[in-house]
């Protein structure tokens, strides 16, 4: 029998053109994903090159970053619209599929891939954002590109790419009961850090992890990058073939049975051995709340900021984080007030994340003073939810329901937080400035952003549930 | 991208950990359609406050490190958004070598693509030439060829770089006509594996 391999092998070998020693290989993509933000100076290369789009039809594009989440029809900010205008020009000279701003189709990059069955296990999948790993949920190898490698994509549909080390983050046990998917990969960058990952690629392996929902598994994959690594994938099972099934641009019938038992075959091999493990007790991970600026720096909801005094490394970095997010030392995180609620970005928009957070606030009211608002990660997203009455169910407490979009993740349009505001977010990030300049962003569930909407602070959203707060 | 060979420079310090493409570039900037015009902007919120005025409490607004080119930082120097845009910012501000105990992986082909000399270093190094650094007016001299870095005083100090990016580097290559040399195997490959 030859050689037991992980996942990460098994897709990187098959993508494999070319190799020389002493050198990056070359390897080929599956499929690539653009969007507006990134994308025009790459276009603008292969003009002044006079160079084509090898191949339009493994290309797929859409509009999320800078769209507007209400008042569609007109795009106040000028900048914007014309970044919007080049997209769709660019994919018109270039033969390139465009899900534009009014397309029933349109979303956050990483919410459609999947969705329409764009992402698919053993793929290599790139786009011009670090998020990209997301699609790594399915067993794809999805990571982030700069807009110089966009353009070589787009050129050769190629990359050149060093073999990437392999990491297995190894998730023992399962979750407690109210503690989510968000939850764990917080709790896996703050056990390890944000730049464990650099120059790996991380499978998730575990009980925890088989447990997940494939939504649940994008929320992982998705923060791969918050924990230094480009790409982070799930080995395929039968969820993910059952989640597949029926979308739109996956076989049909037969061949659906046979490309899937070539899915499930990727999967990582009993006794393959990778470059580095990592642990993690799913059992101890609490409900999670970010207290910093970056996302290592979150603990469980049971918890306080920490003491300087307790600080070993980098004692001005965490002294610059506790004074940029206004908050003391050892303070307790239940005692910190929001007045800013998002529940949406490519980490937590899809229909599951909002069924979850429609549970909570069912029935309750978005305590007053705080905006607090759902952004679904996609128009199909959006329109599901609204058969199902979600839409009534958030505006009843008094969220406000807009269309899809990367809104108030990373505030390019007109979804920011002011300066000195303080935010419950289930984005990804919560550098400085991330949602507004001066914004304060703390990163959580969506579950414990509809909780901490109707209690105005950070609340146990498993005591929440029982009726019994402290 | 130009070839870079060596490079003198002034050494601007800046002594901040994980230091993300947010910081390097605001999001608020990354709507312009050009690769070019980005150095204004580059840390824009800690240079200027919520009027755009300069704040005199950042180091790089200072007198002392007007046009310095070498940047010293902390570890994961550049994670965060892939945005290309943080490298364009730091180029057209002026900046030719960055040196940190470690960078970000998108961040480092990014700058990489555009030849930026990207250094790995040890922190303790990196701490003494901090502190060498901190009044302005220290300068390090980058030598590619011999991986080597010099300070004023003749001090050298060796580095390593993967063989294959410094000479990426030094010739100024361009990776897509590198790789369209390699076409009839990018045919080949689609043909075998009906991509």
């Amino acid at each position: 029998m030859s050689k037991p391999k992980t996942v990460i092998e098994k897709i990187w070998e098959k993508h494999v053109v070319y190799q020389e020693s002493g050198k990056p290989d070359l390897i080929y993509i599956d499929q690539h994903l653009i969007h507006e933000v990134t994308s025009p100076q790459a276009f603008e290369g292969l003009r002044l090159n006079n160079r084509k789009v090898r191949r339009p039809d493994l290309t797929f594009a859409t509009m999320d970053h800078n769209v507007p989440t209400k008042d569609r029809d007109v795009v106040k900010d000028e900048i914007s619209r014309k970044q919007m205008e080049t997209l769709r020009k660019n994919c018109e000279d270039f033969g390139i599929k465009l899900a534009d701003m009014f397309h029933p189709d349109q979303g956050i990059v990483h919410v459609i891939g999947p969705q329409l069955g764009l992402t698919q296990p053993g793929k290599t999948i790139v786009c011009g954002d670090s998020h990209t790993s997301t699609h790594g949920a399915f067993g794809a190898l999805a990571f982030g590109i700069g807009t110089s490698e966009v353009e070589h994509v787009l050129a050769t549909q190629t990359l050149m790419q060093e073999k990437p080390k392999t990491l297995n983050v190894y998730v023992k046990g399962d979750l407690g009961p109210g503690v989510t998917a968000k939850d764990l990969i917080l709790a896996i960058i703050a056990k390890f850090g944000v730049k464990f990952g650099t120059g790996y690629v991380m499978e998730y392996t575990g009980e925890a992890i088989r447990n997940l929902s494939m939504e649940g598994r994008m929320t992982v994959c998705n923060m791969s990058i918050e924990g230094g690594a480009r790409a982070g994938l799930i080995s395929p099972d039968e969820k993910t073939v059952e989640f597949l099934r029926g979308r739109e641009y996956v076989p049909k019938g037969d061949a659906f049975d046979e490309i899937a038992k070539d899915w499930l075959a990727l999967a990582t091999d009993e006794g393959a051995v990778y470059d580095k493990t990592v642990v993690i007790n799913a059992e101890e991970v609490e409900p999670q709340v970010s207290w910093g600026t970056n996302p290592s720096m979150c603990v469980p909801i049971s918890g306080t900021t920490p003491s300087l005094e307790s600080v070993k490394e980098h004692k001005e970095d965490v002294k610059r984080a506790l004074e940029y997010m206004g908050l003391e030392e050892s303070q307790p995180i239940t005692s910190i007030e929001i007045d800013h609620v998002f529940i949406g970005s490519c980490t937590n928009s899809r229909l599951r994340d909002l069924q979850n957070a429609a549970e909570i606030i069912k029935g309750r009211k978005v305590k007053d003073g705080i905006k607090a608002i759902v952004v679904p990660g996609s128009f199909s997203v959006k329109l599901e939810a609204e058969k199902l009455g979600l839409d009534q169910v958030f505006l009843d407490a008094g969220f406000e329901w807009r269309d899809s979009g990367c809104s108030m993740c990373l505030g390019m349009n007109d979804d920011i937080v002011p300066a000195g505001g303080r935010c419950a977010s289930t984005s990804n990030r919560n550098f400085e400035g991330r949602q507004g300049n001066g914004a304060r962003t703390h990163l959580v569930s969506p579950e414990m952003a509809a909780a901490a909407a109707v209690e105005g602070r950070f609340v146990d959203v498993r005591k929440f549930k029982s009726g019994v707060l402290n | 991208m130009e070839a870079i060979k060596e490079h003198k420079g002034l050494v601007f310090p800046l002594n901040r950990t994980n230091i993300d493409t947010d910081q390097i570039i605001p999001k608020q900037f990354l709507k312009r359609i050009e690769r070019t015009g980005f150095g204004q902007f580059v840390f824009y919120n800690w240079r200027f406050d919520d009027n755009g005025n300069k704040r005199e409490d950042f180091d790089l607004n200072k007198a002392q490190f007007a046009g310095a080119s070498v940047l010293l930082a902390g570890e994961n120097f550049g994670c965060g958004s892939s945005r290309e845009h943080a490298p364009w910012a730091l180029l057209d501000y002026g900046f030719k070598v960055i040196i940190a105990p470690s960078f970000a992986d998108i961040f480092y082909n990014n700058a990489l693509k555009n030849g930026i000399i990207l250094i790995k270093m040890e922190e303790s190094q990196i701490t003494e030439w901090m502190k060498e650094a901190e009044n302005g007016a220290f300068y390090l001299s980058v030598d590619l060829e011999k991986q080597e870095i010099q300070d004023d005083e003749g001090n050298i100090v060796h580095f390593d770089i993967p063989s294959y990016h410094k000479e990426k580097l030094i010739n100024g290559w361009d990776d897509i006509a590198l790789t369209l040399l390699n076409e009839d195997k990018i045919k080949a490959y689609e043909e075998a594996t009906q991509a």
